[in-house]
């Protein structure tokens, strides 16, 4: 058998590791006020609880503000091209399935130029944790309006408003296969830091998107979601086999109409038992939910599918394996193929 | 009666006919048999882009010709002295290039008014004296197929489609070779056991129908090369490069990762991989041409030997990504089977256009080593050196090879790995004065495993410090690090071995050329110094950084000539760099040089003043 040149290293012990460790000596440079701070922090706070070896953690990027995170992670990470963090990310994670990858992205990095392999990594379920900052405007490049960008928005491409359907990130992902999706803030500190550990935990490409706020191009873009004066009535916040009540009053529930559509009902008047019951491996449900956030029902947030599915990853090396355990050849019994001998 | 046996030289036979006829599979097992007797050969499969064009259309032609000999052979021959014709299609797009006085045999059963038509005959061509300067021999290979496997009442369409393998018996009995192989590699490749007899019985008829037959009154042989002794196999440069980056694999330790998407000419690289995974290859069939280049990215950064295979179309799309290897310095070998362009231009045919692109395809300064394979076995060889120089210098590496080479196959002195000098790579565990972008004397900067305590660092495609990596915007470290890049590339030209010359050392002429002509130039430099003419043949394998001691050679001869399958790419370069006066000798056809065109470019190149 060949030699390995791959060297035997002993992991460091995860226990007792702090949130400082996995912060870098470079300056953070976002825009003061960014919601990207928040979200940094609450990574940083909530990895310790993994118990990973901190040398084990790659951090993944495309291009945008979101995308400069890997530079503030002391771990390994890279700061890769637009639009093509899923598929180095599915590179990284395939050549060595011990690694924990994450990659981070944005509306425009995710959705627009890289939509295609976000696409494709979610239908393989390859075993990474993708973060995607959605602000609904393109930041880095100053201000034009991106995928998930409304209809009418008026940004610097787009004086008269845009005319572009925005894209459903949650419903792609369903749409795509994803096993995992779930919806978060970038200030709801402790909503996000439980999202991003069910994430972690997920075993498969975990799809976090993280209503995030850019003060300078797009403020207040999530401000009824966030406003602590609306947000009771706007926001549904899920858990699994619970009744989707919402409201300042938990007044208000999600139920089905007789075609079978979400519709805001009192929860006395229609009953309890009467509601839509979040599961998280219903994929109907899961579809219903991401089509809510407008014509008066709420945006929900939390865990909207996760269910078990093999990993392209693990799949890779299991065949891998299967392949070793059967007949063996080496490079030479290839080259021998078929040859003869001129005397 | 026994009939006569007339000793030959050198042959050259085509096969040809509707890409559904099996014309390839022919042709391959003509040259497996043709191998095993010994003889010296080359081949040339031209097939259609399209999978299946309408039956009988001259689009959908496919040809498969092989030169073999009891000489040394270079090329696939400039003409074919035997043209087996399955319909009139494929006779209309290959009888002109049939020599004359060469021998013809048509598949008469397909000569109807209809398919004539088809393919643009407005009469039967042996009506009209068109076939006269030919020996023509008219059989009907369908109707004797059918009637050689008819006990085993198949349905018709299976049973019609047997009748190539009667036109190979044939082949076979006019030069004496054994059928044996072939009718074991029909019960192997068959699954189904009716449908092997059936090709086993239609091989057979063939050979008979030409020994007993009056059409033939004797058959040919073609002596055994006088090949140096060893171990030979057949083989295609596809297979070659697959075979090679095993071995790289091997000889460095490392796992072997292919991103790859599906692309004519360089699939195959990608099928023959994903069979050897008892070698812990992994392969990843990517969504694109860009995620495969950029996956390949991320495992090499996770420390797999990372492989991407590709064609033009696809390296442009890979563009940017390579350009992210070369400023991350990280090792990725990517390999460019280059095919008529531009843009989806001549898919299955082979061209020599990408050189510039393979040079300079990326913005900002992001030189890479490019080096090009000369021949089929020759593609093994250049796995190993582009990966040898990917692991060993931290930079992407790029590999041209063809369209040609892919596909054409040669006798190949089978390589002993033990032999071959294994590949250095280590590691960085190290963490006491560890910087991300610190070199060693090959401005080479350390290898690291993410999982490796105390070495956490980022990469990315801004520019970077250097020694820490970190950003940086300072514009003298900018000039620096595109300074030191380059410089690193540049350094490769330390370790190469000396520039073979073959031929004369120095004199009239230097034929310069680099890839899949190497053997229309040696044949043709061969026949002109054989007329006592003074000139060499340089096939260049490293194109970036050129060999230290190639402008010395250049300046040995009074003149340079440059064939190219471009417009003259090589030659600029060549030009530009040693300001001199190279000629340029192009062809854009989507075909191979023919020794004579390599001839007549040397001959006029010598008469010009």
């Amino acid at each position: 058998m060949a030699h390995s040149v791959y060297p035997e290293i002993a992991p460091t012990d995860p226990a007792g590791q702090t949130r400082k460790e996995f912060a870098t000596d470079q300056d953070v440079r976002w825009c003061p006020g960014c919601g990207d701070y928040s979200i940094l922090a609450q990574v940083q706070r909530m990895l310790p609880s993994l118990a990973i070896p901190r040398e084990n953690y790659v951090f993944i990027s495309g291009i945008g503000c979101s995308s400069r995170f890997p530079y503030y992670m002391d771990t390994y990470g890279m700061h890769s091209i637009h639009g093509r963090a899923p598929a180095i990310a599915t590179g990284v994670k395939s050549a060595n399935p011990n690694l924990s990858v994450w990659m981070v992205t944005g509306d425009g990095d995710g959705l627009s130029i890289g939509g295609n392999h976000f696409m494709h990594v979610l239908r393989r379920n390859v075993d990474i944790k993708l973060l995607m900052f959605n602000n609904r405007i393109y930041g880095l490049t100053k201000g034009q309006y991106s995928p998930t960008s409304p209809v009418g928005k008026r940004a610097k491409s787009t004086p008269m408003g845009s005319i572009d359907h925005p894209v459903d990130p949650a419903g792609l992902a369903l749409g795509a296969g994803a096993t995992f999706v779930a919806r978060t803030f970038d200030t709801h500190v402790k909503h996000i830091q439980a999202i991003l550990k069910r994430g972690a935990d997920h075993k498969g490409t975990a799809f976090v998107e993280i209503y995030q706020n850019c003060p300078i191009f797009n403020d207040n873009e999530f401000i009824s979601l966030t406003d602590k004066s609306t947000k009771a009535d706007t926001v549904l916040e899920l858990e699994h086999g619970k009744p989707m009540i919402f409201g300042k009053l938990k007044d208000k529930g999600i139920a089905l109409d007789d075609k079978g559509h979400p519709i805001v009902v009192d929860v006395e008047a229609h009953g309890e038992d009467k509601l839509l019951v979040h599961d998280e491996e219903d994929l109907t449900v899961a579809l219903i939910l991401s089509q809510m956030g407008q014509n008066g029902l709420p945006t929900p947030i939390g865990v909207l599918r996760a269910v078990k599915r093999p990993t392209y990853d693990e799949m890779m090396q299991e065949q891998v394996e299967t392949a070793q355990a059967g007949p063996k050849n080496s490079v030479q019994d290839l080259l021998d193929m078929g040859q003869w001998t001129v005397e | 009666m026994q009939k006569a046996v007339e000793t030959v030289d050198t042959v050259a036979i085509r096969f040809a006919g509707d890409s559904g006829d099996g014309m390839q599979l022919t042709g391959t097992q003509f040259t497996d048999t043709t191998a095993l007797a010994g003889n010296d050969l080359a081949t040339f499969p031209d097939f259609p882009a399209e999978i299946r064009a309408p039956a009988g259309s001259l689009a959908g032609v496919s040809g498969f010709q092989i030169n073999f000999s009891s000489e040394a052979v270079f090329t696939p021959g400039d003409r074919p002295d035997v043209l087996i014709a399955m319909n009139p299609a494929a006779l209309m797009v290959n009888l002109a290039d049939l020599k004359s006085g060469g021998m013809l045999i048509i598949n008469s059963e397909q000569f109807t008014k209809k398919n004539l038509t088809r393919a643009g005959y407005e009469v039967h061509p042996n009506t009209d004296g068109s076939l006269s300067k030919y020996r023509t021999f008219e059989a009907d290979i369908t109707g004797m197929t059918l009637k050689s496997i008819e006990e085993l009442r198949l349905n018709n369409r299976i049973a019609v489609r047997c009748k190539n393998f009667f036109a190979l018996g044939l082949v076979y009995w006019l030069y004496n070779r054994k059928t044996d192989h072939t009718l074991e590699w029909i019960k192997g490749k068959f699954k189904d056991a009716e449908i092997a007899e059936a090709n086993i019985r239609a091989l057979k008829a063939g050979y008979h129908f030409g020994d007993t037959a009056e059409l033939f009154d004797h058959s040919y042989v073609v002596k055994q090369a006088k090949i140096a002794p060893g171990n030979y196999r057949n083989i295609s440069g596809n297979e070659a490069l697959g075979l090679g980056f095993l071995a790289a694999a091997e000889l460095s330790g490392l796992n072997l990762f292919l991103g790859s998407y599906p692309i004519t000419p360089a699939s195959d690289i990608l099928h023959f991989l994903a069979k050897h995974k008892n070698l812990g290859v992994k392969t990843l069939q990517a969504e694109d041409e860009i995620a495969a280049v950029c996956a390949s990215i991320g495992a090499a950064y996770a420390g797999s030997l990372a492989l991407t295979t590709t064609s033009g179309p696809g390296l442009a799309l890979k563009g940017e990504a390579v350009g992210l290897a070369h400023i991350l310095e990280l090792p990725l070998v990517i390999v460019n089977v280059q095919r008529g362009g531009p843009s989806t231009g001549l898919p299955t045919k082979t061209e020599q256009s990408d050189l510039m692109q393979a040079l300079y395809g990326r913005n900002g300064e992001a030189p890479v080593p490019v080096i090009a394979a000369a021949n089929a076995g020759d593609c093994f060889y250049c796995a190993i050196e582009a990966a040898r120089i990917a692991v060993e210098y931290m930079t992407p590496v790029l590999l041209l090879s063809d369209g040609y080479i892919a596909n054409s196959s040669e006798p190949w002195a089978v390589p002993v790995m033990k032999d071959i000098d294994p590949i250095k790579v280590s590691f960085r565990t190290e963490t006491e004065g560890f910087q991300p972008y610190m070199r060693d004397d090959k401005l080479a900067r350390p290898w690291v495993l993410p999982g490796t305590p105390g070495l956490e660092h980022r990469v990315g495609g801004l520019e970077k410090d250097n020694l820490t990596g970190n950003v940086s915007y300072d514009s003298d470290n900018h000039e620096l690090m595109c300074k030191l890049r380059a410089e690193k590339v540049a350094k490769i030209a330390d370790d190469l071995p000396p520039t073979e010359v073959f031929g004369d050392a120095e004199g009239e002429l230097l034929v310069l050329g680099w890839g899949g002509t190497f053997g229309a130039i040696r044949a043709g430099v061969s026949a002109m110094r054989a007329e006592g003419r003074k000139i060499g043949h340089l096939h260049l394998r490293y194109i970036n950084p050129f060999p230290k001691d190639l402008g010395d050679i250049l300046k040995r001869y009074e003149r340079v000539l440059v064939p190219e399958l471009n417009l003259g790419q090589l030659v600029k370069l060549i030009r530009e760099r040693f300001l001199i006066d190279a000629r340029s000798l192009p062809k854009i056809q989507g075909k191979p040089f023919k020794e004579e065109e390599i001839i007549t470019g040397i001959k006029n190149m010598l008469e010009a003043n």
